[in-house]
């Protein structure tokens, strides 16, 4: 882990959101340094994917606040979230299945060219660039993405994600439909974004992945946060023991 | 996504054997199945009805100058309309409020042209119809914004939104006259629907024409000149120029069409009047040319085309028909665009009022009556998927065109009303369960 300065990239201060009466978080504090990734854990319904969304901007929570670099931002919607270099990969992944790649990898920050109109021909030219890096056998550029296999759906939302600098990673189970060879795909390029110092925000379910891949854990259970561990200083027995006792462990806190 | 206009670039790739020399002609002009499809169909009904008169009847009454020019005339307020069905059905909505919109806003402009700026401006001033239209645009567009707030902003389903818009504008239309026919409109306003007068003429057409010809080869040019600057295959020469062919081709045949339908005896006798000259006996040709309803529908269609396939309010149209979370996600606001959406629909039902009481010299309150039920057939026999998210604005035209010739060419071969129902309610049905085959079949 290097921390370099004190002050964390993200700091989510605080936040509760409830739905009809039921608190889905309850008053969590979590934070992310640069070149960091921190894993969030907990059963289904635990509230990670809430606490994320509210960093994401799709929901607003009801208290607390959110900090970036040590300044309290605000963040009512996904297009406030981008305009802080906050990038989400969503479980579902969030594509529309109607569209091609390049028409997806760029939804909502369209290219146009000096008369307004969409500027195809430049999309598809990035889009090719950036899947060339990431996914080098992609080649279906030109069909829908209903038509692409789980993997190379998950490189588009990736590609996304990456494309336009992100500073802030939210990753919501990135590895869940893919094949082993995809997951260490998606192993190496993790590696490769904490080395150009982007924080990541990793929601994962395989404790095997989060012992390899994340810094630290916070461990979620009825949306409230359990705890955060350095994952160096304990076992995945005692992370497991977090998630399902909803104890904190008495190492690496 | 049909309007793609990139091939993939493994496709060529793969081993050719298995392949029909049809099937990769069509690939490597990248020619839209569907769109020749929809024409190749379009073709079978014209000579279907053209020769059933001619060996039944004893007359082909369809396949003449002036049936396609009556028929493209009656095309035109449907097929207005249908461009922005296509928007509203491929964002998983549905307007059934339309026919009532074309009734109320008619109304509204016939009353307004008729009863209202006569009084302060004198009958045919020449800004008479301006006012009128604009205010007709205005009105459609206002109406559409209603609907669309209450569905996007009070989450009422559109269903219901515009069932009930379908009584309470033909209600409206009734009373804002208390059920009179308003007759007739401005001399100017009439030639917005067509007839002898309400078209531009031989010349005229040719220079129409000729600018689509223009816009079709610079269209095909500019496009080349993208791929050759991003390194995308090209198409092969020869297919380029088969297409610019197909294209130019068709312009120009529908000018030769159109100019070869002259204005009726009695038209020329009255303009000869005017122009102080003698017809000669064996008569004067003078073509009708394009019919001005059918420019408007033109031009809405390529404006319309650009809307949806150029701009990123188009885009936005896409992404959420196919995805309506993950628009909201990529920070896309999906009830502003619903309500822009159904306004633009409304300004468009506006535009086919002006139209269509044009046509008719008249705006009565039956005006529009059961036309939302051809608009969204014609848009969804044009391909456009009521699940959301695919749809055309040539193959909703197209639609249109479709419906138009099933009614005229039954009325020209003498079935009646009750048989003309059936055989549009069988082809609905029929051209829906072919497109989910083409589907089924194209995944």
């Amino acid at each position: 882990m290097t921390r370099t300065t004190n002050t964390p990239l993200v700091e989510m201060r605080d936040i509760s959101i409830s739905f009809g009466g039921i608190k889905a978080v309850d008053h969590v504090t979590v934070n992310l340094f640069a070149g960091e990734v921190v894993g969030l854990l907990g059963h289904n319904g635990a509230g990670k994917s809430t606490l994320i969304k509210c960093l994401s901007g799709a929901y607003r929570p009801d208290h607390g606040q959110v900090f970036i670099d040590g300044q309290k931002v605000t963040i009512n919607n996904p297009r406030d979230a981008r305009a802080q270099n906050i990038e989400t990969i969503y479980q579902t992944l969030a594509l529309a299945d109607n569209l091609n790649a390049a028409a997806n990898l760029f939804l909502g920050r369209e290219l146009i060219n000096s008369a307004g109109l969409l500027d195809e021909a430049q999309m598809e030219a990035e889009t090719r660039k950036i899947m060339a890096r990431l996914n080098p056998n992609f080649r279906k550029f030109n069909v829908p993405v209903s038509a692409l296999s789980g993997g190379q759906r998950q490189s588009v939302a990736i590609a996304r994600a990456v494309y336009f600098n992100a500073k802030i990673l939210i990753m919501d189970e990135p590895t869940a439909a893919l094949g082993p060879q995809e997951t260490q795909m998606v192993a190496e390029l993790i590696e490769e974004l904490k080395k150009q110092g982007l924080g990541i925000f990793l929601i994962e379910h395989d404790i095997h992945n989060v012992m390899k891949l994340c810094d630290r854990a916070s461990v979620m259970k009825n949306g409230q946060l359990v705890g955060t561990v350095d994952v160096d200083k304990v076992t995945d027995d005692e992370i497991l023991g977090m998630i399902i006792m909803g104890k904190q462990s008495n190492q690496g806190v | 996504m049909t309007q793609d206009p990139f091939t993939d670039s493994n496709s060529s790739k793969k081993p050719q054997s298995k392949i029909s020399p049809l099937t990769s002609f069509l690939r490597v002009t990248e020619i839209d199945t569907r769109l020749a499809g929809m024409a190749g169909a379009l073709l079978l009904i014209w000579l279907g009805f053209h020769y059933y008169g001619l060996f039944v009847n004893g007359m082909g009454a369809f396949l003449t100058p002036r049936n396609l020019w009556n028929l493209s005339v009656q095309t035109s307020s449907i097929g207005i309309m249908a461009t922005g069905m296509v928007l509203v059905i491929v964002t998983r909505n549905i307007d059934l409020s339309v026919g009532a919109l074309v009734g109320v806003t008619a109304m509204m402009m016939g009353i307004l042209q008729v009863e209202v700026l006569p009084q302060y401006l004198g009958l045919g001033h020449p800004a008479i119809w301006v006012i009128t239209v604009i205010v007709g645009l205005i009105a459609g567009a206002i109406i559409g914004a209603l609907h669309g707030w209450l569905i996007a902003y009070c989450r009422i389903p559109a269903f219901i939104v515009t069932l009930g818009g379908l009584l309470i504008w033909r209600g409206m239309a009734f009373i804002s006259a208390g059920g009179k026919t308003i007759s007739p409109v401005d001399q100017t306003f009439a030639l917005l629907g067509g007839g002898p007068y309400g078209a531009i003429g031989a010349w005229g057409s040719w220079v129409v024409g000729l600018i689509a010809c223009a816009g079709v080869l610079w269209m095909m040019q500019s496009g080349r000149a993208q791929r050759v600057k991003h390194d995308f295959p090209l198409r092969p020469m020869w297919a380029e120029v088969l297409l610019a062919a197909i294209g130019c081709g068709t312009i120009i045949g529908s000018v030769l069409l159109v100019n070869a339908y002259p204005l009726p005896k009695g038209i020329i006798k009255a303009l000869a009047a005017a122009n102080n000259t003698i017809v000669p006996p064996e008569g004067i040709f003078i073509s009708h040319g394009f019919a001005i309803p059918v420019l408007i529908l033109i031009s809405v269609g390529v404006l319309m085309t650009i809307l949806l396939t150029r701009t990123r309010f188009g885009r936005y149209v896409f992404a959420i028909g196919g995805n309506p979370e993950a628009a909201s996600l990529a920070g896309i606001n999906t009830r502003w665009m619903t309500l822009k959406i159904f306004s633009l629909m409304g300004m468009l039902a506006g535009l086919a009022g002006a139209v269509a009481s044009a046509r008719l010299n008249s705006a009565t309150n039956a005006l529009g009556l059961l036309d939302e039920l051809y608009v969204i057939a014609a848009a969804v026999i044009g391909g456009t998927s009521l699940a959301g998210g695919v749809g055309t604005i040539y193959g909703a035209i197209l639609g249109a065109l479709v419906m138009q010739s099933l009614q005229t060419g039954m009325v020209l071969i003498g079935f009646d009303t009750a048989i003309q129902q059936i055989v549009v309610g069988i082809v609905l049905v029929l051209a829906v369960y072919l497109d989910n085959l083409y589907r089924s079949k194209s995944k």
